[in-house]
C-alpha cells in the first residue's frame, strides 16, 4: 500500500466544509488524521496520512487542491533510542521492509535506517517505545 | 545403589565455587558440550549451567513500605504516579502490580489503546532514581489520623521494596496468530489477520524450566539472577501445570510450570525491570531472571543440553480459540523453526516474530555464569522441590 504524509492548509473559506470526509468515498484512500487545527472562519492546519493506491492518492491530492489547500510533503524520520530497544523482535514481525530485521543465529534485532520508508507501524508495537518519529521542524512548531 | 554414574552434590559444587575451580557455562554453550562429549563426559565437566530470560512477565509486583508520616496515616487508598496501588495490607504496606495502568489512562476507548504508563513503568522509574509522585488518602482513626499525604519519593527513601513476583518464568508458551480477518491486538502483540504472522515468547534453550524441565533442582529457596540483583523461588508460580504433554527429552509442548520469585528491589536495576505498553492489550513489565541448574549427574547435563530443536510448542488461533477456551492447535512446531523467522502453518508459510529477549537473556546467563565464577554467587540447597505433579 502507498502511504504518504502530507501538511495540509486550508483557506478560511473551506473549513467549514465536509472535505475530507469525501475523500474516501470518492478517491476509495484511507487516512489518519495525525494533527488538526481547523477553527470555524479560520485558516486550518491538518497532518494527514494518506493511504491507497497511488493514483488514488493522486487523484485524492488533486481533489483536495482543488479548493484551495496547499499541500506539503511530509517526510518522518524513525530513529531507535539503542538504550530503550531490549532487542525483543517484536517489531520485526509488522515492519513490512525488513528495516527492522533480525540478525541470525545471534538473534539481535538491527535497525537499517535506509530500509525505513517511515511508515510508523513499529512506533506503537514496541512495548517500550524504543521507535521514535520525528516530523519536519516546520511542523514541529505547528503548536 | 546410585543410578547414575556420575554424582555430585550441591555442597561439593559450592566447594568447588568458593575455591574458583568450579566450571560453568551458559545453557547454549552446554548444547555443543553435550552433542559432543556425550551427557556423562558433560555432567563430568561441568559444575554448573546458567539459563537466562527476558521477556513481558505478568503476574509481577512489589510489595512497598512507604514509611510513617507525622502525624501518622492509615493509607486506604494510594497511587504512584497516578498509578494505582492496593492499600489493604496494613497502614503503609503496599503491592504495586506490573500490570496496572494509571489511573487516568484511556485504556482502549480509543481502540487499540495505547497504554503508556503503569505499575511495571514506576518500578522502572524507581530503579532509575527517578522522583515518583506519592499520593494516598485515608479516613483517620485515632491511632493515625492524618488522612491525606503526597510527596514525591525515590526507591531510596522506601524502607522496604520488596520484587514479589506470583508467577514468572512460564515453562513453555503458545506460539499465536490470528486466523480472523481482523487484525487483532494481544498479550501475544499485533497479530494481523489469516494468519500472516506469529509471535512467540520464550528464551527456548536458555530459558531456565527448559533446562530443568522435570524439577529435579529447582524448588523453594533457589537462589536466581532477579531483575538484575539476588532473589529467590519461593513457590511454584500460580497456573505451575507440571502434568502437561512431553516429550520423551523432559520439555513440555505446552505452558507447563512456573516459578513464583522474590527478590530485594533495592539491589535491581532499570536495566532488568522495565516497563512495558503492549497496544490494544494493556501495561505490564519485563523481568530478567536467570537460574544456575547444578550439574548433580548425566541426566542433568542431558537437561541442560536441550537445544531449540527438541524444543517445541502449539500454534494456537488468538481470535476465537484461545479467548473462548477451545483446545485445538495448527500444529507443533520447534523452536528452532520459530527462530528460523518462519514456520509452516496450514501449508502455507507464515513470519514469525519473537516478545522475549534472546540477546538479554544471553546476557543474563552470561552475568549469573560470572557472579558463580569470581565465588560471589553459591547455590542454595532447595527446601522442597517444585511439585512434578
Ligand atoms: S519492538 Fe522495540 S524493544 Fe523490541 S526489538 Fe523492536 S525496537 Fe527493540
Ligand atoms: S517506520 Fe515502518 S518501515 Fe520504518 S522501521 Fe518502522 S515499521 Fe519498518
Amino acid at each position: 500500500m502507498y502511504t504518504r504524509l502530507f501538511v495540509l492548509r486550508f483557506p478560511k473559506e473551506t473549513s467549514d466544509l465536509p472535505i475530507i470526509c469525501k475523500l474516501v468515498k470518492q478517491y476509495n484512500v484511507e487516512f489518519n488524521i495525525l494533527k488538526a487545527t481547523i477553527l470555524p472562519h479560520h485558516e486550518g492546519i491538518m497532518v494527514l496520512e494518506i493511504m491507497g493506491h497511488k493514483s488514488n492518492v493522486k487523484d485524492a491530492l488533486a481533489y483536495l487542491k482543488s479548493f484551495g489547500v496547499t499541500i506539503e510533503r511530509l517526510s518522518t524520520i524513525i530513529r531507535r533510542d539503542n538504550e530503550k530497544c531490549f532487542e525483543c523482535g517484536a517489531c520485526t514481525g509488522i515492519c513490512p521492509t525488513a528495516a527492522l530485521h533480525i540478525h541470525r543465529p545471534d538473534m539481535a534485532v538491527l535497525f537499517d535506517p535506509d530500509k525505513c520508508t517511515g511508515c510508523g507501524l513499529c512506533v506503537a508495537v514496541c512495548p517500550v517505545r524504543a521507535m521514535e518519529v520525528s516530523l519536519d521542524q516546520s511542523v514541529g512548531a505547528m503548536g | 545403589m546410585n543410578k547414575f554414574k556420575v554424582n555430585k552434590t550441591i555442597d561439593e559444587i559450592n566447594a568447588r565455587i568458593r575455591a574458583g575451580e568450579a566450571v560453568v557455562v551458559t545453557a547454549e554453550e552446554m548444547v555443543g558440550i553435550v552433542r559432543e562429549n556425550g551427557a556423562e563426559e558433560a555432567a563430568r565437566q561441568v559444575d554448573v549451567v546458567t539459563t537466562g530470560t527476558f521477556s513481558p512477565m505478568c503476574s509481577s509486583g512489589a510489595i512497598l513500605n512507604f514509611g510513617q508520616t507525622l502525624p501518622t496515616i492509615k493509607a486506604s487508598k494510594v497511587w504512584l504516579n497516578n498509578v494505582p496501588a492496593y492499600a489493604g495490607l496494613a497502614a503503609v504496606d503496599i503491592f504495586l502490580g506490573g500490570a496496572e495502568p494509571a489511573e487516568d489512562d484511556p485504556l482502549n476507548k480509543v481502540f487499540p489503546g495505547e497504554f503508556r504508563y503503569g505499575g511495571g513503568h514506576v518500578l522502572e522509574d524507581l530503579l532509575a532514581g527517578k522522583k515518583v509522585l506519592l499520593k494516598a488518602i485515608a479516613y483517620g482513626t485515632n491511632c493515625y489520623p492524618n488522612i491525606m499525604l503526597e510527596k514525591e519519593i525515590t526507591l531510596d527513601d522506601l524502607p522496604d521494596a520488596l520484587m514479589v513476583n506470583p508467577r514468572n518464568c512460564y515453562q513453555n508458551y503458545n506460539c499465536a496468530i490470528n486466523l480472523s480477518e481482523k487484525t487483532i491486538y494481544t498479550y501475544m502483540g499485533t497479530l494481523r489477520p489469516r494468519g500472516r504472522n506469529a509471535n512467540y515468547c520464550s528464551a527456548g534453550e536458555l530459558s531456565p524450566l527448559m533446562n530443568d524441565p522435570l524439577y529435579k533442582t529447582i524448588g523453594l529457596g533457589t537462589k536466581i539472577f532477579l531483575g538484575g540483583g539476588t532473589g529467590y523461588v519461593t513457590w511454584q508460580g500460580t497456573q505451575h501445570n507440571p502434568g502437561a504433554k512431553r516429550l520423551e527429552n523432559g520439555t513440555p509442548c505446552r505452558p507447563a510450570g512456573t516459578l513464583m520469585v522474590q527478590g530485594d528491589l533495592k539491589q535491581m536495576s532499570a536495566r532488568w525491570i522495565k516497563g512495558v505498553s503492549i497496544q490494544g492489550y494493556g501495561t505490564t513489565i519485563a523481568v530478567g531472571v536467570g537460574v544456575p541448574i547444578p550439574i548433580l549427574n548425566e541426566e542433568m547435563a542431558r537437561f541442560t543440553g536441550v537445544s531449540d530443536a527438541d524444543i517445541i510448542t502449539q500454534v494456537v488461533d488468538y481470535s476465537y480459540d484461545y479467548s473462548h477456551g477451545v483446545t485445538r492447535n495448527y500444529g507443533e512446531v520447534s523452536y528452532a523453526q520459530l527462530k528460523s523467522g518462519q514456520i509452516e502453518v496450514n501449508g502455507e508459510q507464515v513470519k514469525t516474530a519473537p516478545l522475549s529477549s534472546v540477546v538479554r537473556a544471553r546476557e543474563i546467563a552470561e552475568i549469573l555464569k560470572e557472579w558463580i565464577q569470581s565465588g560471589d554467587f553459591t547455590l542454595e540447597k532447595p527446601v522442597r522441590l517444585l511439585p512434578d505433579s
